[in-house]
């Protein structure tokens, strides 16, 4: 427990992808079985202990030392959990620290009531790290910033494996992947993917402009519409019928209507939408129903999912990945003639002439759920990763505002020497009573990157120069910089003091020549709400 | 010693300048300077510049006279751990407070009643000072810089496991190390070399002074030397000791992609650790925790205690439940320093 409770220390304090991964693999490969196996299923979300309680925390931290000190405690950290793990003292005599796997097989078979007991030897025997990690395992909420590809790729590099080959087998394999190490770092036999509704690593598009696609031949590729949902894929044969997100992620649970509406054997990759009488609900829409473990009828009446399909992987037991797109794409077709189903469409092809025609095309499509196009080669067969020749993606040309600089934050790792966090405003009436007729700045979203190095020097001493004042990390500028802000969509939102929410916003241009009067209001911004 | 006529707060007690002894017509730690003051060590909040008179130990005075340019105005008296010397109708001792280099208690007596001013404190070994001695009193000035029950700092050598383990697992990377430049510098090169790191270990310019005056001081630091003096690729996979503010400093951009590390009380907090942009915080405090707080009021039994800078109603709080007349004490001039 105590080597798994400092990685997750670790991780919880570094930032950059690469020195995430050396921590897991280190750890990974350090670790005995069944500990790591545990690990690797904790990272991956894989673990869940429905009888130990998180509320009963407060109550042992006021058993401890008084509710006064407690409050006072609890009122200090600010997190629950972490203020039991530190008022917690270590009692040498409770013998030695439980490993994590004793920790999962011992919550996995308690029952409620013997849960508490359980815990608070635990948390006599373990250092305050350990008795964090343990009660962070214990709420289901980790938060060190690991995704589940990120875990994966982690397990991959130990065995010098693509992290693909890992997916293609992941599904198959439950807590604590004994047979997953063993071929991973011992010579034991990659495991089989006999397991049904397994998930097969997705091809990926690289980007494109206007200017490289005079280089292709047009005759050699066929578009789509670029749907502005999520991409998933859909899975399923022996039985078994799942739905998962790009990254191999398991969403079945957030999307019953979908999982429900699958009465057939295969694998297909589709753009996972909202959809109300026949048309397509913007972004927000489908946001409100992920990252959810279960979804409640209302939602799924006012919300219902739908997936638009564009490739087939499999079809029955027939692997289809070798076949040229054109001939996967007869095949798809075919299947959807035969037997029309309510929750699945097909995404159709555009046809164009040549590249002006398809530029012609994208300018005039101006609906809010098309993000830009999908080029593919019509003789590419499905190869898992992102290759790079076969399939494009060309974005609609984003949008753009001038907003103010507000505040500054310093960045993480390369960049932590750096204010390289901006946040920006655009402008509204005063809201307060005293400066009336006068405008204030809203902040309207924050971007850390679409600017060079060079840029960011510059940035960096521009922020250093103009401070007006200091909070934590964060840094006050006076508001006089403008910077062009480049996005790809707009949105209400209730949690932005302006109530909109930019879509991956990035820094275009610093306009050093645009007084901050002159840049754009947050009534501007709402008329380019779809 | 007990006197229970007289009443502790007629002779010493806060006033705008700082804590003012009025038999013994002297200031200890004033925030301001004043004709003659006792200092209990040489951090910036307790030990300031201008004063007419300052009282303190050798180490300390040194420290001082290092800090601020030879102090020729200032007439110094030296007073060695354990010594006493009568300041007006006060006999005044300085015992050893285990906080840093020289750091002392002030330990004052009149009409056979007896006030500790603990300055600030802590209870673990410290290989560069000697270790707090309790000295029984009726009043107890403590610091609560740490007296909240969430802070038990943890062991320094596991500590500084920390620190060699990210060494280990990521070789290439400069591990920069935020420490203040008095005390908490040369403790942790102490305990580096405790725990057998015996490479050279580079400083920020900031640090040389003070290390060299450890030095002087009979603290064998082992290999150091100003990190001025290296071309970067040395810096790959080495420890190299800056003060936090220089972190977030464009000083700190020679270093390819280093690891933050700091080193602070604070750390124990992951909010607070954040803020302060540690990638690698190590809990090393030159303050006495939770336990070391309350483990100390046991230890010097004043039936009255004076809280002082610090997290005061907790440790109140504490002290009463425990049946001791407690109570803060409001000063001037203290900060929440570098913990």
């Amino acid at each position: 427990m105590q080597a798994f409770a400092q990685l997750l220390d670790s991780l919880s304090f570094e930032s950059a992808r690469n020195a995430k991964l050396r921590l897991i693999e280190t750890y990974l490969r350090a670790a005995p079985d069944p500990d790591r196996g545990w690990a690797l299923a904790a990272l991956t979300g894989g673990l869940e202990f429905p009888a130990a309680k998180p509320a009963q925390l407060r109550g042992f931290g006021q058993e401890k030392i008084g509710e006064e000190l407690f409050a006072l405690s609890y009122d200090y950290v600010g997190d629950l959990a972490e203020t039991l793990a530190l008022i917690w003292e270590t009692d040498p005599a409770s013998g030695p620290p439980p490993s994590l796997g004793e920790v999962v097989e011992t919550l996995q078979r308690a029952t409620k009531t013997q849960t508490p007991a359980i815990l608070k030897r635990w948390l006599d025997a373990l250092d305050s790290t350990g008795r964090w990690a343990l009660l962070k395992l214990l709420t289901g909420a980790l938060r060190v910033g690991v995704s589940v590809r990120l875990a994966k790729q982690a397990a991959a590099n130990i065995g010098h494996q693509p992290v693909d080959a890992v997916e293609e087998i992941w599904h198959g394999l439950s807590p604590p992947y004994r047979p997953l190490f063993d071929w991973l770092l011992s010579d034991g036999p990659r495991p089989q993917t006999n397991a049904g509704g397994a998930f097969l690593p997705p091809m990926l598009a690289n980007p494109i402009d206007r200017a490289e696609l005079d280089t292709l031949d047009p005759a050699h590729f066929r578009a789509e519409w670029k749907w502005d949902g999520i991409r998933v894929q859909v899975a399923a044969s022996g039985g078994v019928k799942r739905l998962y997100s790009r990254a191999g992620e398991d969403v079945s649970n957030a999307f019953p209507d979908i999982v429900e509406a699958i009465d057939f054997d295969g694998v297909f990759d589709g753009e996972l939408l909202v959809r109300r009488e026949e048309a397509v609900a913007p972004f927000n829409d489908l946001q409100q129903r992920l990252n959810r473990k279960s979804v409640t009828p209302k939602m799924l009446k006012e919300h219902p999912a739908h997936v638009r399909l564009y490739d087939v992987l499999q079809l029955g037991d027939e692997d289809l990945r070798g076949l040229p797109f054109d001939e996967r794409r007869a095949r798809l077709e075919a299947w959807m003639a035969a037997t029309p189903r309510a929750r699945f469409d097909l995404s159709p092809l555009v046809s164009f002439r040549d590249w002006p025609h398809l530029a012609e095309l994208r300018e005039a499509m101006k609906s809010d759920g098309i993000e830009g196009l999908m080029l593919k080669r019509g003789d590419s067969s499905y190869l898992a990763g992102r290759p790079k020749g076969p399939w494009f993606k060309w974005k609609r040309d984003p949008m753009l505002a001038d907003c103010v600089l507000m505040y500054a934050q310093r960045g993480h790792g390369k960049r932590s020497s750096f204010y390289s966090d901006f946040t920006f405003g655009c402008w509204r009436p005063a809201r307060s009573e005293t400066v009336e007729g006068k405008r204030e700045l809203a902040p309207v979203g924050k971007a850390y990157f679409g600017f060079t190095d060079e840029e960011l020097r510059w940035l960096d001493k521009w922020v250093r120069d103009h401070t007006t004042d200091r909070f934590g990390p964060v840094r006050e500028v006076t508001q006089e910089l403008v910077l062009e802000i480049a996005f790809d969509g707009i949105a209400r939102s209730s949690r932005h003091k302006s109530g909109l929410a930019l879509r991956f916003p990035r820094i275009h241009r610093i306009r050093r020549d645009k007084p901050a009067a002159e840049a754009d209001t947050v009534d501007t911004l709402l008329q380019l709400l779809p | 010693m007990a006197n229970d006529t007289l009443n502790p707060r007629s002779w010493l007690y806060p006033t705008p300048r700082g804590l003012y002894c009025e038999p013994g017509d002297f200031y200890v730690d004033p925030a301001v300077a004043v004709p003659r003051a006792v200092i209990t060590h040489g951090h910036g909040d307790h030990a300031r510049p201008g004063h007419r008179a300052a009282l303190a130990t050798p180490e300390t005075l040194a420290i001082m006279r290092a800090r601020f340019e030879d102090m020729p105005n200032t007439t110094q008296q030296p007073l060695a751990y354990g010594e006493t010397v009568r300041l007006g109708e006060v006999d005044v001792r300085l015992a050893p407070a285990g906080h840093i280099l020289g750091s002392a208690q002030a330990v004052l007596a009149f009409k056979g009643q007896r006030i500790v001013v603990s300055g600030d404190f802590k209870r673990r070994p410290d290989p560069t000072c000697p270790p707090f001695e309790p000295v029984p009193c009726d009043v107890f000035i403590t610091e609560a810089t740490f007296a909240l029950p969430v802070f038990h700092h943890p062991s320094d050598a596991g500590e500084i496991g920390k620190l060699l383990r990210s060494l280990a697992t990521f070789p290439e990377r400069t591990h920069l190390v935020g420490v203040y430049a008095l005390g908490k510098c040369q403790r942790v090169i102490k305990l580096l070399r405790a725990a057998g790191y015996d490479k050279r270990i580079w400083l920020h310019g900031a640090l040389l002074p003070l290390c060299k005056l450890y030095q002087d001081h009979g603290i064998d630091l082992g290999d150091v030397a100003p990190a001025s003096d290296a071309i970067l690729e040395t810096f790959k996979g080495a420890i190299v000791l800056c003060p936090p503010s220089a972190m977030a400093d464009r000083w700190s951009r020679r270093f390819a992609d280093p690891v933050a590390a700091l080193c602070s009380g604070w750390m124990g907090v992951r909010a607070r650790a954040r803020q302060r942009g540690a990638e690698l915080p190590l809990v090393i405090s030159d303050h006495a925790d939770w336990a070391e707080l309350t483990q100390t009021l046991k230890d010097v039994g004043a039936p009255k205690v004076w809280v002082t800078h610090g997290r005061e109603e907790a440790l109140v709080h504490y002290a009463r439940s425990i049946g001791i007349d407690a109570e803060a004490l409001h000063l001037a001039g203290r900060e929440e320093e570098g913990a």
